[in-house]
């Protein structure tokens, strides 16, 4: 008598492609709102982006039950932080708080690839990529999720990102003004859904900056 | 309502509801595990009666009670012992409509139109097409039994039955069906449509009797269900007249 094996995953890939470009005052975090199944697709309208404190904002695909609870538990954290220090997290200290969530979950993790943008306190844009167990870095811009393969490419000859090996240390922001970090942001996410099962419908792009946050989007092909 | 349980191809079970009202104003359907839908229901059960007992006026609306919902299915996949469903839940809380769905891990998602199993891909390209603000009930219902006339003609293990569900509220409903499937347990296609004073949940029977459809209307005041009946369908296709008339010995 053979041992019956679990026929059912707790993970599901429900696909999608983040985006995110830190700027000298600015930073733009963008996502498509496709959530699929397989070869289906579940919804058009489905936001990724979540705003976890006034100059934080995530962006996370991969399996969405993981993400939804994931933002939630970022944000409660956070209103705790407020009681206590009575003052919204930084963009620098979200990352961290991230970063350790993700590693609490080491061996049963949250199937979630993020990347989180935002302002540090010299309102300067900054953006932290992921990996699903909390392995981050800060940077000048990314892309995550199943479109990343084709954006990161594009991304790196735009916005030739300096290597962290050189000394001294470089600054990470492109010099590329906000109109034009937008434009770039909504021509990537035209390419990747050209190629890419997973992104299409619609793109969510918010801008943090001096100003706010702002939102904005953008119809992208539907096949 | 009669619905069947099925246990893997027998109709096992033949007076089985797979939609119920969830407090003042939503209602849950659920396609998969029907014990595991009936625990469902005793948690939801608690969760309302301990609302109510708060007294305070307030009461759980459609989006509450996904919210819950969607915690539990994680919660419970979390532990690696899953409750086996796909939930609808629908429903109208002053004048706003919702209609969601979540999965046995916890995926979850709002739209105008949801569908379990074979629905998504049979149904909901339909509702995707012909779904729009303001439809009337009356469109409403037609579209929906253009969806389960489909999957009755695609689906080797649906029946041409049909419940709805209706519930009454200010200014929008909710339209939400359900095909039997007596083979593979039922399927859920809901559609989210605005229209004046109703929310309906349809639901396709199964029985031995594969000809009736029935509508029940859930209002503020009570239930009312409609007396079943079927869906038009046509098999006079020529190419399914002597069909065995270019294969010799076959039958």
């Amino acid at each position: 008598m053979t041992k019956q094996q679990a026929n059912w995953s707790p993970y599901d890939n429900n696909g999608g492609s983040c985006v995110a470009i830190a700027g000298a005052d600015y930073c733009v975090i963008a996502a498509d709102t496709r959530m699929s199944t397989g070869y289906n697709i579940l919804t058009r309208d489905y936001s990724k982006i979540c705003k976890l404190a006034d100059k934080s904002v995530m962006a996370s695909s991969g399996f969405q039950a993981d993400v939804r609870a994931l933002q939630k538990q970022l944000a409660a954290r956070h209103s705790i932080y407020q009681h206590q220090h009575n003052k919204q997290m930084s963009c620098p200290a979200m990352a961290q708080l991230l970063s350790n969530t993700l590693y609490y979950k080491r061996f049963f993790p949250y199937y979630a690839f993020n990347v989180l943008g935002g302002l540090d306190n010299e309102g300067k844009g900054c953006v932290f990529t992921y990996d699903a167990v909390g392995s981050y870095e800060k940077v000048g811009y990314s892309a995550q999720g199943s479109g990343s393969t084709l954006i990161m490419p594009v991304l790196d000859r735009q916005l030739k990102s300096p290597s962290p090996l050189l000394l001294p240390a470089q600054d990470a922001v492109t010099p590329l003004s906000e109109a034009e970090a937008i434009d770039l942001v909504k021509t990537v996410f035209v390419a990747a859904t050209e190629r890419d099962i997973y992104t299409g419908d619609k793109v969510e792009i918010v801008v943090l900056n001096a100003d706010g946050i702002h939102r904005e989007y953008m119809d992208l092909r539907k096949d | 309502m009669m619905e069947t349980g099925s246990y893997g191809s027998t109709l096992r079970y033949k007076s089985v509801e797979r939609i119920k009202p969830v407090g003042k104003h939503s209602l849950l359907g659920a396609s998969g595990e029907l014990s595991d839908f009936q625990e469902l229901l005793r948690y939801l059960d608690e969760l309302i009666l301990y609302d109510n007992m708060w007294d305070d006026g307030n009461s759980m609306g459609p989006k509450e009670v996904h919210n819950y919902l969607t915690r539990v299915m994680y919660n419970r996949r979390n532990k690696f012992n899953p409750l086996w469903n796909t939930l609808v839940l629908g429903g109208v809380k002053n004048g706003q409509k919702y209609l969601g769905t979540v999965t046995m891990i916890g995926v979850h998602f709002e739209d105008n139109h949801v569908a379990t199993g074979f629905g998504n891909h049979l149904a909901r390209p339909i509702l995707r097409e012909e779904w729009h603000e303001n439809l009337s009930f009356e469109d409403g219902v037609k579209i929906l039994e253009k969806c389960m006339r489909v999957l009755l003609y695609r689906d080797r293990s649906a029946v041409n039955k049909l419940q709805v569900w209706l519930s009454i509220h200010t200014l929008h409903f909710v339209l939400l069906f359900q095909a039997i499937d007596n083979l593979r347990g039922d399927r859920l296609y809901g559609s989210k449509l605005d229209v004046t004073d109703y929310v309906f949940i349809i639901l396709p029977l199964l029985r031995l009797d594969p000809t009736l459809s029935q509508i029940a209307k859930i209002t503020e005041e009570g239930v009312t269900i409609s007396q079943p009946y079927s869906l038009k369908t046509f098999w006079g296709f020529s190419a399914f007249q002597n069909p065995t008339v270019g294969a010799e010995g076959s039958w």
